[in-house]
């Protein structure tokens, strides 16, 4: 009897044993590379093909300062910081004042709109960057009409370089700037409505009631009581959104073709694609763009998760 | 009084319905008209030219062919990545120590960019310098060393076990928070009835987990055929076509040939694909349920 207990305590032991040699293979698989990535940095253009060693023993810590200037992933960089702190508030505000008002307040067609956003999280639609592009391409030359149309009377006001220089700024900067901003508002609309939403019907309404006897208006109950409450939900859609912006590659490849207004995930291709690859100051970059991600991540896991399980669920 | 209030409600759900209608709904309606026509995207007129866009892409050899490499990726997304995630959560499912720790490591390649993921590979994968043809030398396997990423026979299968090296901690936490949703009671009362470790898992794990298995194959299948952006960074734009998967065709018909059309009636073929892939394998997964 004493045996065949200890039997099923060593199978048990062994079991175990098993798993974390599993565990622990796969999570290697996950970390090496990384760390590859990473070593690889810190080596020149000449030990980066010789030299095996994983973190190199004289690390080049000056191929960041390299990349950020001379590759030009400074620009990136910020851009894509950019990017990301105006597409998450642009989402936050308007998302959470269309969820507020599915979820509270009443209008004829609003179950109908409501199931719209529902649907384009499920209809598939591969290749909706074609039309995209003709609409911000269209809109692109409705503007260059119509700033060509206005200069003459500026020029009456201001002087003719100022009048050229901001048409010139408006047209390259500001114009391809906001265009990707708006599309991506559009990518993360629909899942962030539908989170808050969800949040928003959960909700007591005995403290809107309450602030609407305080005499605040529905604007007012939307921005002292709903997003307050909201926090939680706001938090996951900050984070979702900021990976999905951080990340995007595809709509940046087509609305942003100039170097100044590219965010890093473009960057990374365009320097790769370049005649003469320095594959040190690549890592670098790549470090670089993978490094803000990771750290969020690391902080706010128990977030990112939960928003990956509810995207999935609506799904 | 009363309209006035509706007017206001309406204008909480403005902001969104705009935006939505103008960079989802007009797009989405206007792949439809752009798929009758055949337009370069720069002049001013196109030419209407009815469904024989529809009729080309019929007889469209690359276009077919990029269809299956897709299928390829997604078929080893499902059983490779899938079966991955599988035995992960299994084996996490329990009390582990450290469980959390492995939990937060397996998703670190799904939450960073495709970029970035082809990027490292290619450079690990690098027919030259590759540190695993060094790795193959060192050992002395000489014949396994090879272009990975040129070789026709070798490039799909590299960028599918990329592809699965990147989602399969995706599948993992999804699987694990449906495994964790069956209640514990039903495995203990199991073991009281003498059932061993395999009845238990075809028994009560597998019938209960169905409706998350389903879930996570559609987005598995939806998310592998839609697979490019990868495919970009590792072996470059539309260089060769034994890589090529359906959305880079389409973005080759309308950046490469300049065919606004004709890429907008592929991005409704292969729209029409995904639905009745993902609707088929819904009645499926309906039919295991009731069997």
């Amino acid at each position: 009897m004493k045996d065949g207990a200890s039997k099923y305590i060593l199978k048990k032991r062994l079991e175990l044993v098993v798993i974390y040699i599993f565990l622990g293979i796969v999570a290697l698989t996950c970390i090496l590379p990384l760390l590859w990535m990473f070593g690889s940095s810190l080596k020149t253009q000449g030990t980066v093909f010789s030299d095996p060693s994983l973190i190199p023993a004289h690390p080049e810590w000056r191929n960041y300062y390299l990349a950020w200037t001379k590759g030009e992933f400074g620009i990136y960089f910020l851009n894509s910081i950019f990017y990301t702190a105006v597409v998450v508030f642009g989402i936050i505000i308007v998302s959470s004042l269309a969820a507020y008002g599915f979820s509270r307040l009443k209008f004829p067609g609003s179950n109908f709109l409501f199931h719209m956003f529902l649907a384009a999280m499920m209809v598939p639609l591969p290749g909706s960057f074609v039309p995209l592009y003709v609409l911000v391409n269209n809109i692109r030359k409705v503007l260059l009409n119509f700033l060509t149309a206005i200069s003459p009377q500026l020029a009456h006001i201001f002087p003719q370089g100022f009048v050229q220089q901001s048409n010139t700024f408006i047209l390259n900067q500001v114009f391809p700037r906001g265009a990707y901003v708006f599309c991506m508002i559009n990518v993360g609309l629909s899942l962030s409505i539908y989170i808050l939403k969800t949040f928003f019907d959960k909700m007591p309404k005995e403290l809107e009631d309450a602030a609407r006897i305080d005499g605040c208006n529905k604007l007012g109950i939307w921005r002292h009581v709903a997003i307050p409450l909201a926090k939680p939900a706001i938090a996951v859609i900050t984070i979702f959104n900021s990976l999905n912006v951080w990340n995007e590659y595809i709509l940046a490849q087509l609305i942003l073709s100039s170097k100044e207004t590219m965010p890093l995930q473009r960057g990374l291709i365009v320097f790769q694609g370049m005649h003469v690859t320095d594959y040190p100051l690549l890592m670098a970059g790549m470090t670089m763009t993978a490094i803000p991600i990771i750290i969020i991540y690391l902080i706010f896991q128990k977030y990112i998760i939960k928003g990956i399980t509810a995207g999935a669920l609506v799904g | 009084m009363k309209a006035k209030s509706i007017l206001i409600n309406y204008l909480f759900v403005l902001p969104a319905v705009l935006i939505f209608g103008i960079f989802y709904i007009y797009p989405f309606l206007k792949v439809f008209q752009l798929s009758l026509m055949e337009w370069d995207g720069i002049l001013p007129t196109m030419q209407f030219v009815g469904i024989s866009n529809f009729k080309e892409i019929m007889t469209d050899k690359i276009w077919w062919d990029s269809m299956w490499h897709a299928g390829y990726i997604t078929l080893i997304a499902l059983t490779f990545q899938n079966g991955l995630a599988l035995l992960l959560a299994l084996a996490c499912d329990r009390e582990i120590k450290y469980g959390n720790i492995f939990r937060v490591i397996f998703f670190i390649p799904p939450i960073l960019s495709e970029v970035v993921v082809g990027l490292i590979w290619q450079w690990i994968l690098d027919g030259n310098y590759g540190i695993l043809n060094n790795a193959f030398n060192a050992m002395g396997m000489h014949s396994l060393v090879r272009n990975w990423l040129s070789d026709p026979k070798t490039a799909l299968t590299c960028i599918a076990v990329v592809h699965s090296w990147k989602g399969f901690g995706w599948g993992f936490i999804i699987l694990l928070a449906g495994l964790q949703t069956i209640p514990k009671q039903l495995y203990e009362a199991a073991k009281v009835d003498g059932a061993d470790s395999w009845q238990v898992f075809t028994k009560i794990t597998i019938p209960l987990m169905i409706p998350v298995f389903s879930m996570v194959i559609i987005l598995t299948i939806l998310g592998s055929m839609q697979v490019f952006v990868l495919i970009i960074s590792m072996v470059g734009q539309g260089l060769v076509h034994h890589t090529d998967v359906p959305v880079l065709r389409i973005l080759a018909s309308m950046t490469g040939s300049s065919r606004f059309g004709y890429a907008c009636a592929q991005g409704i073929i292969f729209g029409l694909v995904l639905i009745i892939i993902s609707f088929t394998q819904k009645k499926l997964s309906e039919r295991i349920k009731q069997a």
